[in-house]
């Protein structure tokens, strides 16, 4: 008695009424321990307060348990501003990292080759008394600084203060160089502020949102994702432009099927027509911006039908969409997006999106970007750090300078050994991110690990880059635990605690643990004067009018803000953190460092004969390559596909669910097959397939070989000469239909 | 009373919240679910249109699958809420046959499960699971026979269907278009 319940969760209908399942639906004996009462469960529960950490939104909300202490559901904190009291979905099946029995449980010391995943089992102080001895022994060789701090997640700022003690501020995240760092560049070299996270952009009271390859709604940005839906209600024009017919795009007034690579034109011919048809904000333009008559005179010659001919997008659609643009200001967004590192001239792409939304008067006004507001919390009493004698800067000489954060992909080339440099790393902290699946061209990765004299990672899952680790600490997951407060930007400034819903599962421990563990073995306790986290964490509540015992039982605390400044007042004087002092429409920093003042169109290469543009992107139940073995979140959607236009299907005799292997313009070879969906929402020139599956990783049970990875076929990366970030669309896949030498599976 | 939910397939994105709040929620097991989302595609590239639905037991007012349940097991209950009583049902299928919509799923303990509208927390003054965590706001719940709950307000201004009418099951899930 099986019926489609079983088997579907999502399910699409395409062309011809065809149903395709994308959620598998399989049922794992071994993990609800519950009883099956709801009735039952609703007495004697207790809620303790939480952030998220399953993505970086860090949404606060309730852990409820059973009275016999299982984790029952994770719910959001109504007073939250971030969540707004609802999860996205992967937050609310976070609890599946919890019970996930492919954890890591015990530290572990390697004793095979790296990358062959054989380890022994260890102590807590065996392992740090390793990882302590190799860092000093690389301090006395080489220096502190060639250390280097891998991380993302709350963990990285009690690793990130242990290593600065130690004499290094080399700490990356991948989350700038493979992903926004081009919008902040962008953003901070016009506005002289950049974008931040959550982002400060007033969607849920605008009357037009732009989206460039922006796919919200997929892309599970929660209070985003919220506030779009918020403007939808209230009747706001949705543009959004993408070579895929994305959700967003299914809500959109405009859909703009752009050829791929060719965004900026587009961009370009918008300021065009807002310029020359005179639809730009006169008095906002005039009084706020640096560099009007330069932009004009640049962008003469970039007229729609010059677009044309390279995006795709008739005339009188851009023309249109711009009058939309310029109706809806200043409530209008052209929205910077997030993963943005996409052909290498990605900063001055989103200078044109800044700049179109400073010629529309966006900027500080109502249904634009708002001005965040974060409330200052000091930290615990501690020496200074020492100054490091060199940093990663050291490694790039005039290079990257308007880099405002380390460069993951930075830290990973200056690893690999070169007689040029004075400091080659020598060893990583891992935490919280697994680079394999990260950093684009992995080739490149693995050649950086092997250089390296020591690594250490610190996880909760035996994700792939573990397997490279010399010594693997296991970290407790977000539910097990205390972190540091969160505070983050918002229209209010807010506070927000985590603290342990359950004991840490197995020989598990927290990063603030494992930090202070090792600066005491480094001799460093001092700059962790204090015993235990909530000694700590109460020190700091009580500085901001609020106490441990509090927070636990509100968990989150917003405060007004000190000005009423959210937007700017009508003809105020506003100066902006730039060389001008203006809003730089024509750029005086990009000048000085040698770079176009104004966004330049640049022809990227298309995709050879047979080959197709990997295109990538997120589904809703997913973040990144993280939850891919969340039995919770995989019961949702267990494995990526590959989205092919029914055209080239047809060209290749390919059928729905097939599963196909991938090659890509190098000759790289997709370990794993992935099943085909043959879908009229894709172009016929590209592929597109969600990111994070296709793990090679034999102890994530669940999604090994599940799906292909996207990762393993970017190995060419158009690198972003302003700031250094991974271009990583410009490759090319084909097809094999029978199992390649190359493929494991 | 008369409990009915509008679900708005113009802000809805498909992201499965619905479905795994529910299944925390109810606890559900690991491979089945009480509500799935549905997604249309017409058109070709580049006309296309798309409609998403989060669907779940339409709680019809003339249930098939009451009416064949042999043991009594499928009830209707205040409001119009078709509920299953597990230990009176014995597992024979024949309301998993008659149900139009594919709405009932074989429970691993032998009993047939589906959406219950969360009658636990509607009790109490609460929401149903889905309704409560939907980050798109896209789906309302509430009594038909009063004029001034959030459904019977939304399905004034709004246009909308139902699923197969042509059944005959008067289904009371509107789906907002
Ligand atoms: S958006 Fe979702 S995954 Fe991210 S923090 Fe919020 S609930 Fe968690
Ligand atoms: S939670 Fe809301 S937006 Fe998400 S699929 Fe369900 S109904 Fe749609
Ligand atoms: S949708 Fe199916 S299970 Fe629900 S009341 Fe109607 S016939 Fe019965």
């Amino acid at each position: 008695m099986a019926n489609r319940r079983q088997f579907l969760k999502l399910s699409t209908i395409g062309i011809g009424g065809m149903t395709v399942g994308l959620g598998a639906c399989k049922y794992i004996d071994d993990f609800t321990e519950i009883k099956n009462n709801p009735d039952e469960l609703t007495i004697n529960l207790t809620r303790t307060p939480t952030y998220c950490e399953v993505c970086f939104w860090k949404c606060a909300g309730w852990v409820y348990k059973t009275k016999d202490g299982h984790i029952w559901k994770i719910i959001g904190n109504d007073e939250d501003q971030h969540s707004n009291g609802r999860f996205c979905p992967r937050g609310t099946g976070g609890v599946g990292m919890y019970y996930d029995e492919d954890r890591l449980k015990t530290p572990l010391i390697r004793t095979g080759k790296r990358g062959e995943f054989k380890f022994r089992e260890a102590s807590w102080d065996e392992a740090l008394d390793l990882v302590a001895e190799n860092m000093k022994k690389i301090s006395a060789e080489h220096g502190a600084e060639c250390i280097a701090l891998l991380t993302h997640g709350s963990g990285g700022k009690f690793f990130g203060d242990t290593l600065k003690a130690f004499g290094s501020t080399n700490i990356a995240a991948p989350s700038y160089a493979q992903c926004r760092g081009p919008r902040e560049v962008a953003f901070t070299n016009t506005f002289g502020e950049g974008i931040g996270s959550p982002e400060r952009t007033d969607i849920r009271d605008t009357k037009c949102l732009v989206l460039i390859g922006s796919h919200l709604g997929e892309n599970m940005h929660n209070g985003q994702v919220q506030e779009m839906s918020a403007a939808i209600d209230k009747g706001a024009t949705i543009i959004t432009v993408d070579p895929r017919f994305s959700v967003a795009a299914g809500k959109s007034k405009y859909w703009l099927p752009i050829k791929p690579a060719t965004d900026l034109a587009l961009l370009l011919a918008w300021i065009h027509v807002i310029i020359y048809e005179e639809w730009y904000d006169k008095r906002y333009v005039e009084k706020y911006t640096f560099g009007f008559d330069y932009l004009k005179e640049h962008v003469r010659t970039m007229t729609p039908e010059w677009a044309y001919g390279k995006t795709t997008i008739q005339p009188d659609i851009i023309r249109k969409t711009a009058k939309e643009m310029a109706n809806a200001s200043p409530a209008v967004i052209i929205h910077p997006g997030r993963h943005v590192t996409w052909y290498g001239d990605d900063t001055q792409r989103l200078r044109a999106v800044a700049i179109l939304n400073a010629l529309l008067g966006s900027w500080g006004r109502r249904g634009g970007f708002y001005a965040p507001s974060k409330l200052s919390v000091p930290s615990y009493p501690h020496p200074e750090f020492p100054k490091p004698a060199r940093t990663w800067r050291d490694a790039f000489p005039g290079k990257y300078n308007l880099a405002d954060e380390t460069l993951a992909s930075g830290v990973c080339d200056a690893t690999i050994p070169s007689i040029d440099r004075s400091c080659n790393f020598k060893m990583w902290i891992v935490n919280g991110t697994n680079l394999i699946n990260t950093l684009p061209d992995t080739a490149k990765t693995l050649e950086a690990i092997d250089a390296l004299d020591f690594i250490v990672v610190v996880d909760t899952m035996p994700m792939e880059i573990v397997s490279y680790a010399d010594v693997v600490l296991p970290e407790c997951t977000y539910l097990e635990r205390y972190d540091a407060i969160r505070v983050s930007p918002h229209r209010k400034p807010a506070i927000a605690l985590r603290m342990p819903a359950v004991e840490p599962k197995y020989n598990t421990k927290p990063a603030w643990w494992i930090a202070k563990q090792l600066a005491e073995k480094l001799g460093l306790g001092h700059f962790v004067p204090y015993d235990n986290i909530e000694e700590m964490l109460n020190w700091q509540l009580k500085e901001v009018g609020s106490s441990l015992e509090e927070m636990q039982k509100i968990g989150v605390k917003t405060y007004e803000r000190e000005w009423d400044d959210l937007y700017f007042t009508e003809n105020e004087d506003v100066e902006f953190f730039t060389n001008t002092g203006k809003i730089e429409l024509y750029s005086s920093s990009f000048v000085e460092q040698g770079f176009d003042a104004m966004p330049n169109y640049t022809e990227h290469p298309q995709p050879p004969e047979g080959f197709y543009r990997l295109n990538y992107g997120r589904a809703p139940m997913h973040t990144f390559s993280r939850t891919a073995n969340n039995a919770n979140l995989t019961d949702l959607m267990e494995e990526n596909v590959l989205w092919v236009n029914p055209k080239v299907a047809s060209l290749w005799n390919l059928e729905n669910a097939q599963p196909v292997w991938l090659i890509n313009q190098d000759g790289i070879v997709s370990s794993f097959p992935i099943k085909v969906r043959i879908t009229e929402r894709i172009r016929w020139d590209s592929v597109y397939m969600v990111h994070g599956f296709g793990h090679a990783q034999k102890q994530l049970t669940r999604c090994y070989g599940k799906g292909a990875s996207d990762t393993q076929l970017i190995s060419n990366v158009m690198e972003d000469p302003i700031m250094g970030g991974t271009g990583m669309r410009g490759n090319f896949v084909s097809f094999l239909t029978e199992k390649p030498e190359e493929a494991i599976l | 009373m008369r409990y009915a939910m509008a679900i708005d397939t113009k802000k809805c994105v498909g992201c499965s919240d619905c479905v795994i709040a529910c299944q925390t929620e109810n606890n559900v097991p690991i491979g089945y679910c009480r509500d799935w989302i549905v997604e249309v595609t017409d058109g070709t590239y580049p006309q296309l249109e798309m409609e998403i639905r989060s669907e779940r037991c339409n709680h019809c007012d003339n249930s098939p699958c009451v009416r064949c349940c042999p043991t009594g097991a499928s009830h209707i209950v205040e409001g119009g809420i078709v509920l299953v009583t597990p230990n009176e049902c014995i597992g024979c299928g024949a309301c998993i046959a008659s149900c139009p919509y594919d709405a009932r799923y074989p429970h691993p303990d032998g009993h047939v499960d589906k959406c219950t509208f969360c009658v636990h927390r509607v009790e109490k003054g609460q929401q149903p699971a889905c309704v409560g965590v939907c980050p798109t706001n896209c789906l309302y719940f509430g009594d038909l026979d009063d004029p001034k709950s959030e459904v019977s307000e939304i399905l004034k201004t709004r246009k909308y269907k139902t699923l197969i009418p042509q059944a005959g099951t008067e289904p009371q899930l509107y789906f907002l278009i």
